[in-house]
């Protein structure tokens, strides 16, 4: 039986991101990339990818970047 | 009732429902009696591990909105000095007691009175001024035990109580000033006590930015000007045209009211001039007083540290002597009064004249 | 195929209540902001917040009642579990508990520590532990691993002049007022979901009327470790963890996992 697969999006407050990336370390599908451009602190901030990876996988909501995020500058939301 | 006894019965009538305190002598009934007493009213009463645990125990209590105190003498009340200087900047209410003993270090267990710089001149680090008030003997132990309460509350400052250990071992009568229901007392606003239906609350020192800081010290300034306004308190007897004023607080005045009593008659007329609140002193009714005084003859049991409060006041509008006794020796008023009628000759040969 | 605009979501993390809407001023990758999260959370999913009064240490963390949206006094620099004592035996209807890096509660405030865990006073405590002094810019830690560099130990902590770690957890374990003891670290997915249910037991601990529960993070310290936040969460999980094992280290209180 093939299961709904669960899918999610990341909002990441990137004014609030200190460039520790332990978000892009944890991310299981790689969905997270540093921004080249830098935010008001001088940091350079992780950004939310999208989309879907070269092998197919995409964002699921697992939370995990939100979990490790010491800023709470990530929000997860999942798709009803 | 014994000193000690009378400044825990106190504490639990005028509304104290906290106490942490640690073993030392001279004051060790303290804890003793309210160990038993505080939990009678609903109160708490905690044996901290430390002095410093102790005075750290009172900031939470205080914090929460109790009337909190805690006791010690000279070197546990050195360990307090971080948690006064706290109280002071976070604007807690507090009651010291101090049961001073003898010093420097661990000292004696001789009722010495020589924390005075200690009790008034901060002791801890900062500009904060502590209120000290200075009972002499078991009747004003209970009536300056309610004042301390009242003043800590109502300026929301830490408040000692010197007393020293022979006050504390003495046995007096006593009437207590009628108890007092914490629930009757004022609210206070700043309390902590969970944030349902309000905004969080914070209460602390510290405060990095340098203009905000300025201002909080200006805000304790302007505290303590209102302190000195309103809560200096002295008592005079006999000094309309002595020649010789006395001054001096707590066990040593109860001694040279002695002195003074046996010269009666015998010699120049000598009246006594005793600081109530040792902060703030009261300079400027001192001052005014030695206008008319040639003499005034400072006594404490010390080398020397009230003296300098009356240097500031009197400076050279009469001739100071001094007379005092370190280490806990208790002087007769014998020798009291032997110092005063040297000072009456000025020859300097009891105690010494005071160059300023 | 669903355009993104049509599809419907719902937010399923984000910042807790407990959590003020402040930027704060921990270094990237620090322990500290993730910990908070995690006591936020489980305060507000144990319905705290109304009656929680929290006590911060001196160190790093001694502007968390800037981040933290509840009740909080500060305390002189090891003092938190003395003052936390004070407000709980007074308001014992309150959740009180103290958050506390290792110099605050294992140098300076050793003494308060001991004493009110041992008392088994009503009061949960969350000790960061991160084997160095990091507001004060990189000194020794009562809790820096031999070997360890630090300003105040250069070349290494080195036992027979500077002394050894201590493991403040498990000397606290031997009191009979403590009933929950637990190691836990913030340097892994795993390991901070542990860590989270490691806080909210303790906390269980002191609704339930059982004692003093400790939960100690391994937390790492990217900036005076002089790593970077992923080397500093590798250093936690390959070093700090054989000097400081990860695990409950006291259990009385018969709680299920």
């Amino acid at each position: 039986m093939a299961q709904k697969k669960k899918r999610g999006k990341i909002i990441i407050d990137r004014e609030r991101c200190k460039g520790c990336y332990l978000c892009i370390e944890v991310c299981p599908f790689q969905r997270i990339e540093v921004d080249d451009t830098l935010n008001r602190k001088g940091y350079h901030p992780a950004r939310f990818i999208g989309g879907v990876s070269e092998d197919g996988k995409s964002c699921t909501a697992c939370t995990q970047c939100a979990l490790v995020c010491p800023e709470v500058a990530i929000e997860v939301y999942r798709a009803k | 009732m014994r000193g000690n006894h009378v400044l825990g019965e106190a504490a639990v009538l005028a509304g104290c429902r906290f106490y942490a305190g640690y073993p030392i002598t001279p004051q060790n009934e303290v804890p003793e009696y309210l160990s038993g007493r505080l939990p009678q009213v609903g109160g708490v009463f905690i044996q901290g591990e430390s002095e410093i645990a102790s005075i750290n125990m009172v900031i939470g209590a205080s914090a929460a909105g109790v009337r909190a105190m805690t006791s010690s003498s000279s070197p546990g009340i050195s360990l307090k000095q971080e948690g006064i200087s706290y109280l002071a900047g976070m604007e807690l209410p507090a009651v010291i007691v101090n049961t001073m003993r003898g010093g420097p270090g661990l000292g004696n267990i001789a009722p010495s009175a020589a924390d005075y710089f200690q009790a008034t001149r901060g002791g801890g680090h900062g500009d904060y001024r502590t209120p000290v008030l200075a009972p002499s003997g078991c009747q004003e132990l209970a009536e300056m035990t309610f004042l301390a309460f009242d003043i800590a509350d109502r300026y929301r400052t830490p408040v000692i109580i010197l007393g020293d250990g022979m006050m504390g071992q003495t046995m007096e009568p006593v009437v207590f000033p009628d108890p007092i229901d914490p629930e009757t007392l004022p609210p206070k606003d700043y309390i902590l006590n969970g944030c349902k239906g309000r905004e969080p609350k914070t209460i602390y020192s510290m405060i990095l930015d340098t203009e905000r800081m300025y201002r909080h010290n200006l805000k304790l300034l302007e505290k303590y000007q209102l302190i000195t306004a309103n809560e200096t308190r002295w008592e005079t007897s006999g000094t309309d045209g002595a020649e010789i004023v006395v001054v001096a607080y707590g066990t040593a005045a109860r001694i040279a009211e002695s002195a003074i009593e046996e010269l009666e008659g015998k010699g120049p007329s000598i009246g006594l001039f005793r600081p109530i609140s040792l902060w703030p002193y009261p300079t400027m009714q001192l001052r005014s007083l030695s206008e008319n005084v040639s003499k005034i003859a400072v006594f404490e049991f010390c080398a020397g540290q009230m003296l300098e409060d009356v240097i500031i006041s009197v400076g050279d509008r009469a001739e100071i002597y001094f007379y005092g006794v370190p280490g806990g020796i208790v002087p007769t008023p014998a020798d009291v009064a032997d110092f005063l009628l040297s000072v009456g000759r000025g020859d300097g040969k009891i105690g010494r004249r005071i160059e300023v | 195929m669903s355009s993104e605009a049509a599809v419907d979501y719902e937010k399923i993390f984000g910042r807790p209540e407990s959590l003020k809407d402040s930027y704060t001023h921990y270094c990237p990758g620090c322990g500290h902001s993730i910990a908070h999260r995690l006591v936020a959370e489980c305060i507000d999913e144990m319905g705290l917040r109304e009656k929680t009064i929290g006590v911060p240490p001196v160190g790093c963390a001694v502007l968390a009642y800037n981040y933290f949206n509840f009740d909080m006094i500060e305390a002189p620099h090891g003092r938190p579990l003395a003052v936390a004592t004070g407000i709980k035996r007074v308001l014992p209807d309150k959740f009180v508990f103290t958050y506390q890096g290792d110099g605050d509660l294992a140098a300076i405030g050793t003494a308060e520590t001991i004493h009110a865990a041992n008392r088994g006073e009503l009061i949960s405590t969350v000790f960061i532990n991160n084997a160095i002094y990091g507001m004060t810019g990189g000194q020794m830690a009562p809790t820096t691993l031999l070997g360890q560099e630090a300003t105040t130990t250069p070349g290494g902590r080195d036992p027979h002049y500077h002394g050894r770690p201590i493991d403040i957890s498990r000397m606290l374990a031997v009191c009979d007022g403590v009933v929950y003891v637990e190691r836990c670290a913030l340097s892994s997915i795993k390991n901070i979901r542990r860590a989270k249910r490691a806080i909210k037991k303790a906390f269980r601990c002191q609704l339930d009327g059982l004692g003093f529960a400790l939960v100690e993070l391994l937390s790492p310290c990217p900036t005076n470790w002089k790593m970077s936040p992923k080397q500093a969460w590798e250093w936690v999980n390959k070093v700090m963890v054989n000097t400081y094992p990860l695990g409950v280290i006291k259990d009385t209180t018969g709680y299920e996992d």
